[in-house]
């Protein structure tokens, strides 16, 4: 949508990004920029490093090569000179507190109420006054509809409102950035659709967001830019017109025939 | 009742009852079940009728004052060496999953080392420790060191071995994802572990430490080696004197048998509290 303005700089960069697993290559030099407010949804068949590429923004992969930035600090490394000095544990932890992360399998703690889930990060990481984070949480609740959720336990709940309140966990930090990976693929048919509301809710307040996703018409509807990646590189990216409808190369023909 | 039943359809439609499922008849289980009872209670009975038992004797001992004391000190030493041992286990559990080699290898080396030599060896050894070091910063070690001193040190120090190996059982046993959501939330490393991990690796912990709190309870009758007096040592020191064997070692056990059956209700309390959240999945 915006994609004419000269933003002064992207909200997330990534640059020349490589990733080995053993012998797997699996980032094989990805560059991409994510301007603020805008939506990039990621596609590409499984095994492309999409899920690895998202994970290398809130460093919860280290990269091989190549530097990643958010708000134009780097991801995990200090600059000096020529050098990256890796950053202590601390420093990478508060960095992350500005990135939200939306895992495929939500990762609640099954252990803690919804409210407790929601409140844990607020309360010990960035230092709120619990009845300040609970009452925040139970605004950030009904934003995503489950309201009167707050004190069952998350096997208590369908599929669909867990990866809600795993939004809404991540919510709870204010982050500038919001991750997404796969967030329906763990979920029955017929639930995709309240978790895909709440994600298109908050592309519609302005919200950063990079979507790691299999759902195209998600991607058609929402994304500012739609990136297709293949076997570690990206082979193309532009609006959801161009990618999804004009592809210019024959890998994602290919990949978009299959899904479509 | 069905005869009636078949008697009477003019009424109600001509619908056919649904039919009764009837087990099978089962005549060997019942004859298995019947001839355990009666074996059981035979020796019941020759157990109660058999003089050489002398429950008289039991009952005079069971609630006497030196008895009592024993037991006393069996529970705050169980007691005692389950913290003391859990407590350092599960730092040698964190130390073992821990990113530097050099800590994993000093806590796979103590697991090892006090898993291998026997309970009763590591207790004579540090009665004995004075032959080694007569004084610890000028201390004498057979001051420092007293019976009671060296069974809750040789006790804890055997336990958190293998109070290490269950706390990094039930660590392990916690999801990957569940850290890594943890981590992108911010939380730090001993956050996480207090608040995330640790909680959820009860489950997996509780019904080994179970176990362990049972073979403690029992364990610590190896102090009476020692001279220290605990409810084994107690009742030997009295049928030392009157020659009473069995009915004193019948104390002891039934003591044993009654906290060890508390402790099981206990346990199950405790795993309740621990899988809440994982119960009432839709």
């Amino acid at each position: 949508m915006s994609s004419v303005t000269a933003d002064p700089k992207p909200k997330v960069e990534i640059r020349g990004v490589h990733k080995n697993f053993g012998p797997l290559h699996v980032l094989r030099g990805i560059d991409l920029d994510v301007r603020a407010g805008e939506v990039t949804v990621v596609l590409g068949p499984s095994g492309s490093g999409k899920s690895t590429l998202l994970r290398t923004v809130n460093h919860l992969e280290k990269v091989d090569g190549g530097t990643v930035s958010v708000d134009g600090t780097l991801v995990g490394y200090r600059r000096s000179g020529n050098k990256l000095y890796e950053l202590r544990e601390r420093e990478i932890l508060k960095q992350r507190t500005r990135i939200g992360f939306v895992f495929q399998n939500f990762h609640l703690f099954p252990h803690l109420t919804v409210l407790e889930n929601i409140v844990e990060a607020p309360v010990s990481a960035l230092k709120r006054r619990r009845k300040d984070a609970e009452a925040a949480a139970r605004q950030l609740l009904d934003r995503v509809g489950l309201a009167d959720k707050a004190e069952a336990y998350p096997k208590q709940l369908s599929g669909g409102q867990q990866q809600r309140v795993a939004i809404a966990r991540a919510l709870a930090l204010e982050p500038g950035l919001l991750l997404f990976d796969e967030p329906t693929s763990a979920l029955d048919p017929e639930l995709v659709g309240e978790v895909l509301d709440v994600i298109k809710d908050l592309a519609a307040s302005g919200t950063t967001m990079i979507v790691v996703t299999h759902e195209i018409g998600f991607a058609r509807e929402v994304a500012d830019t739609v990136v297709f990646m293949d076997e570690g590189r990206i082979v193309e990216q532009g609006p959801p017109a161009e990618v999804l409808d004009a592809p210019r190369h024959e890998r994602t023909r290919a990949f978009l025939s299959k899904v479509l | 009742m069905s005869a009636t039943l078949a008697t009477t359809p003019a009424t109600a439609p001509p619908a056919e009852p649904p039919p009764r499922v009837v087990p099978t008849r089962r005549a060997g289980q019942w004859t298995a079940a019947g001839l355990v009872l009666v074996l059981l209670a035979l020796g019941l009975v020759s157990v109660v009728r058999n003089e050489a038992f002398q429950w008289d004797v039991v009952a005079a001992y069971f609630t006497s004052a030196s008895v009592l004391r024993g037991l006393g000190l069996t529970l705050w030493l169980t007691a005692l060496v389950m913290v003391l041992g859990f407590a350092l286990g599960t730092l040698l559990a964190v130390l073992r999953l821990s990113a530097n080699p050099v800590l994993r290898a000093v806590s796979w080396g103590y697991v090892w080392f006090f898993r291998s030599t026997p309970i009763l060896v590591q207790l004579l050894f540090w009665f004995n420790i004075g032959a080694l070091y007569p004084q610890i910063l000028g201390v004498n070690t057979v001051n420092l060191l007293g019976p009671v001193a060296v069974a809750v040190l040789g006790l804890t120090l055997h336990e958190a071995a293998y109070a290490a190996e269950v706390v990094r059982g039930g660590i392990l046993s916690v999801d990957r994802g569940q850290i890594e959501a943890a981590e992108s939330l911010g939380l730090g490393r001993r956050r996480r572990l207090s608040r995330i991990v640790l909680p959820q690796a009860m489950r997996a912990i509780v019904p080994p430490a179970g176990n362990m709190l049972i073979g403690t309870l029992k364990g610590t009758s190896i102090v009476s080696v020692i001279a220290v007096q605990d409810l084994l040592y107690s009742t030997q020191l009295v049928y030392h004197r009157t020659y009473e064997v069995i009915p004193l070692l019948l104390v002891a056990t039934l003591w044993y048998v009654a906290v060890t059956s508390v402790l099981g209700i206990g346990q199950h309390y405790v795993e309740r509290h621990y899988a809440r959240g994982t119960a009432g999945a839709r």
